[in-house]
């Protein structure tokens, strides 16, 4: 194969990081939102730890998109 | 990637450009770009909004009001992550969210229509590196400073049992190296990804729109409807990312402060 499509089919392959990403994103939300209302006088005070989660969750997707930016324009 | 001939290119927003050349200080030249512009601006701006709503006035109108809340906010955070010996950092961090919050905001300004070219100072990893580097020696000044060597025990949880502690410190030894890492990488790709969303969305605009009419009204609408969307999304992420900037920064210190 050819060096420079074997770089784009990688990066492409890389965008499925972001896609997963976008799932533990959406679950550390969706699992906030289904507690909180169940106990919506203690959710407030967990805001912190909620956007603890959504950083943690959202790095990891953002390395996958560092990987097809350095196979697009680094590598 | 080099740019085609009616090809936008994504990256070129990204681009420093020397606006004053400088002086050369070991070979490097120092030279006024427009990041240093950006990042003035963003000061600027800031001191503004700062000035404001300082005036302390025993009742406070809409101005003071809006600078209290984010006062108030990153107090708050400092208490709740920290506890009492948190409020002498409240400075720091404030001064960080509002610096984050205010580049990233004007690198989203439309001021692109009156000919300037906005450019987000947080897309490059120099600056939100140095960030991360201000606030990681922080924390390794703050914990040796008060604890002296028992810092090192916030390598080792308490209760690990005793075979255990080899490995357990050089994991949390790595997770705790790779923190400034972290923290400088999130802001960096955050903003860096939805602005390449955008220019890639306003090419399709453009390009779609110069291949004829009916490829304008296919692609180039829809494009524009979700470049719309997308703007409110960067506005949010902007926030956001400020936010955890500062969270996880609090949360650093609070390690450093009063171990674990």
């Amino acid at each position: 194969m050819d060096a420079e499509a074997a770089k784009l089919l990688g990066a492409g392959l890389a965008a499925i990081g972001a896609g997963v990403a976008a799932v533990g994103v959406g679950n550390v939300f969706g699992s906030f939102l289904e507690s909180a209302l169940r106990n919506p006088s203690a959710a407030d005070g967990q805001q912190g730890r909620l956007f603890i989660g959504f950083a943690a969750a959202e790095l990891l997707g953002l390395l996958a998109f560092v990987v097809a930016m350095i196979l697009i324009f680094v590598a | 990637m080099a740019t085609e001939e009616g090809k936008i290119d994504p990256m070129y927003q990204f681009e420093v450009q020397t606006i004053l050349e400088g002086f050369s200080l070991g070979g490097q030249q120092i030279a006024f770009t427009n990041s240093a512009v950006w990042m003035l601006v963003a000061v600027a701006g800031l001191w503004i909004f700062m000035l404001g709503g300082m005036k302390r006035e025993l009742v406070p109108g809409r101005w003071q009001m809006i600078v209290e809340t984010f006062t108030g906010f990153i107090d708050n955070m400092m208490e709740a992550n920290i506890g009492p010996a948190g409020r002498k950092y409240a400075p720091y961090v404030f001064s960080l969210f509002m610096f984050i919050l205010f580049s990233n905001i004007f690198g989203l300004l439309p001021v692109g229509v009156l000919g300037l070219h906005p450019f987000t100072v947080t897309s490059h990893l120099t600056v939100t590196g140095v960030l991360a580097i201000m606030s990681f020696s922080i924390v390794l000044i703050v914990g040796f400073a008060k604890h002296k060597l028992h810092f090192f025990s916030l390598f080792i949880p308490h209760g690990t049992p005793l075979p255990m502690i080899p490995f357990i410190f050089i994991v949390e030894l790595l997770s705790f190296l790779v923190r400034p890492f972290s923290l400088a990488l999130r802001l960096f790709v955050a903003m860096t990804a939805g602005h390449i969303l955008l220019k890639v969305l306003a090419g399709f605009v453009i390009n779609s729109t110069n291949a004829g009419a009916g490829y304008g009204v296919l692609v180039g609408i829809p494009s524009f409807a979700l470049m719309i969307g997308i703007s409110a999304l960067e506005l949010l992420v902007a926030v956001v990312q400020a936010y955890v900037f500062a969270l996880l920064t609090s949360l650093y210190i609070n390690d450093a402060e009063n171990l674990h």
